[in-house]
């Protein structure tokens, strides 16, 4: 089983993305399956099922957060798209709260992200970009030329050994090396491993205290006049 | 750097070819691109944008000195031969020009001397398209269409430096068409414009003429066009003139029907 995970903001285009792939992978003859992580809504999973015909499923977090969702329910999702007979998973997440990453060893690992979204948005998307194996670019017929060689010079910034692919998810082009990556993937074993170091994870903010100002939490506190904290991926 | 690109032909809507087997395009050549709405004109320039090898519906193939494009040129956008400029791009960035145009010339300038170089030449350019002059310090956002339009232009010309400059019906945007004309040919590029203007129609070097989503002819100007050229933009200065007299407030008389 090969394995996709493709995470970035909302609207940035990773359903139309994954529709081309899915194209390709039937042409191919081979038979996908796909999940959907959501907060609290998502269609996509119908829509690529009807138009596929491939088996597909969503998951809404809730109150969870979307990528510790993902670390939950993905080895019990290999195991539903292995039954289903599929040789691909692809799996599509909200990334939100831009501290993790859902990728994992041994599975391609894609960031979306729009053109649009303004030169600093690399700078800002953390782990999301920085621990995936390309990042793809849509919406480039958007912006100006300058903006968009200013966007990937900051990814590249941001992530230098990440692969940036520009694509026009409208007709489909720059994809197939997207595909040709995620086969040429070692199929997923059944080990898997979150990328990357998770943040810190005893936040009294994460486990309900809400009282403003550093005076009221402990753990990992700051001020606002020290700078050093923590640092993850 | 590229100095030659082929359209090789693909197909209309109705399924039936384009006109031409394959069309040259040579450095310095400024060519438009002639239809009615709808007639495939935007989808001829997109199928270049998208270095189309028969993947786009059209089936148009795109070559670059004779073959086709590489990957690398069409993932790194600084290494991309072509600049494309429409009626929906845009500005994003809510940085003061300078600042911006900085940060782009550094990506291309070796040096900082050589980004501010750079960034001084495209101010300058800018200015000579746009009615009002841009101030370095306003934010991009603030611009007008015109004085966007104009720095889109430059940034594609001078800083990008790109072989090929498409441009998709910019001329409603208020800026200078015949010193853009006048300055874009000083800068050797392949110019592609998409146009219904007449004045940009018959200054370029041919005219590729699109119908029911194919290349039906492409024409060359000929010398009684070239003859002709002249005279339309006088008509097109004097309607230029008189639009500038109402936007100023002012009244138009017989006389300003003379003005060229």
């Amino acid at each position: 089983m090969k394995l996709g995970i493709f995470a970035g903001p909302a609207t940035t285009g990773k359903t139309a993305v994954i529709r081309h792939i899915l194209t390709r992978l039937h042409n191919r003859g081979l038979a996908a399956a796909f999940l959907k992580i959501d907060v609290q809504f998502a269609e996509e999973d119908e829509q690529l099922a009807a138009e596929f015909g491939i088996p597909t499923r969503k998951v809404y977090s809730g109150e969870l957060c979307p990528d510790h969702c993902n670390v939950m329910v993905l080895g019990d999702a290999l195991a539903w798209a292995e039954r289903s007979k599929a040789e691909v998973l692809l799996v599509e997440t909200a990334g939100l709260c831009l501290r993790c990453s859902p990728y994992v060893d041994g599975g391609l690992g894609v960031v979306v992200l729009e053109a649009t979204s303004g030169m600093n948005l690399p700078l800002k998307v953390g782990p999301m970009l920085s621990l995936a194996d390309v990042a793809v670019v849509t919406k480039i017929d958007r912006v100006s030329q300058a903006e968009r060689e200013v966007f990937r010079a900051r990814i590249q910034d941001a992530a230098p050994e990440v692969a940036v692919r520009e694509v026009n998810a409208l007709h489909g082009i720059g994809i197939d090396p997207l595909v040709t990556r995620l086969l040429n993937y070692p199929d997923v074993s059944k080990n898997m491993l979150l990328r990357g170091n998770p943040p810190v994870g005893t936040c009294t903010i994460c486990v309900g205290k809400k009282e403003i100002g550093w005076q009221a939490h402990f753990g990992v506190v700051r001020s606002l006049e020290n700078q050093s904290f923590y640092r993850g991926e | 750097m590229v100095s030659q690109i082929s359209i090789i032909a693909g197909r209309g809507r109705d399924g039936r070819c384009d006109r031409i087997e394959r069309l040259d395009l040579n450095m310095g050549d400024v060519v438009s691109v002639v239809g009615r709405t709808g007639s495939g004109k935007t989808t001829l320039i997109n199928d270049i944008e998208l270095f189309a090898d028969g993947d786009t519906p059209t089936g148009r193939r795109i070559l670059f000195d004779g073959v086709p494009a590489a990957p690398e040129d069409r993932d790194d956008p600084s290494r991309n031969p072509i600049a494309l400029i429409t009626q929906h791009t845009t500005f994003l960035s809510d940085l003061p020009v300078t600042e911006f145009l900085v940060t782009h010339a550094r990506i291309r300038a070796r040096s900082q001397a050589a980004a501010q170089a750079l960034v001084a030449e495209t101010l300058m350019f800018a200015n000579q398209l746009t009615g009002e002059p841009i101030n370095p310090g306003s934010r991009m956002t603030e611009l007008s269409g015109g004085q966007t339009r104009a720095l889109l232009i430059a940034d594609a010309t001078v800083i990008c430096d790109t072989p090929i400059v498409l441009l998709d019906e910019v001329e409603n945007a208020g800026i200078n068409r015949t010193r853009a004309l006048e300055l874009l040919r000083r800068h050797k590029r392949i110019f592609i414009f998409v146009t219904h203007d007449p004045r940009i129609a018959l200054l370029s070097d041919r005219r590729i003429v699109m119908s029911e989503g194919r290349i039906t002819d492409v024409l060359e100007t000929d010398e009684e066009e070239q003859a002709v050229a002249p005279a339309v933009t006088r008509l097109d200065d004097m309607l230029s003139h008189l639009r500038e007299r109402l936007r100023g407030g002012l009244r138009v008389s017989r006389a300003d029907l003379e003005v060229a």
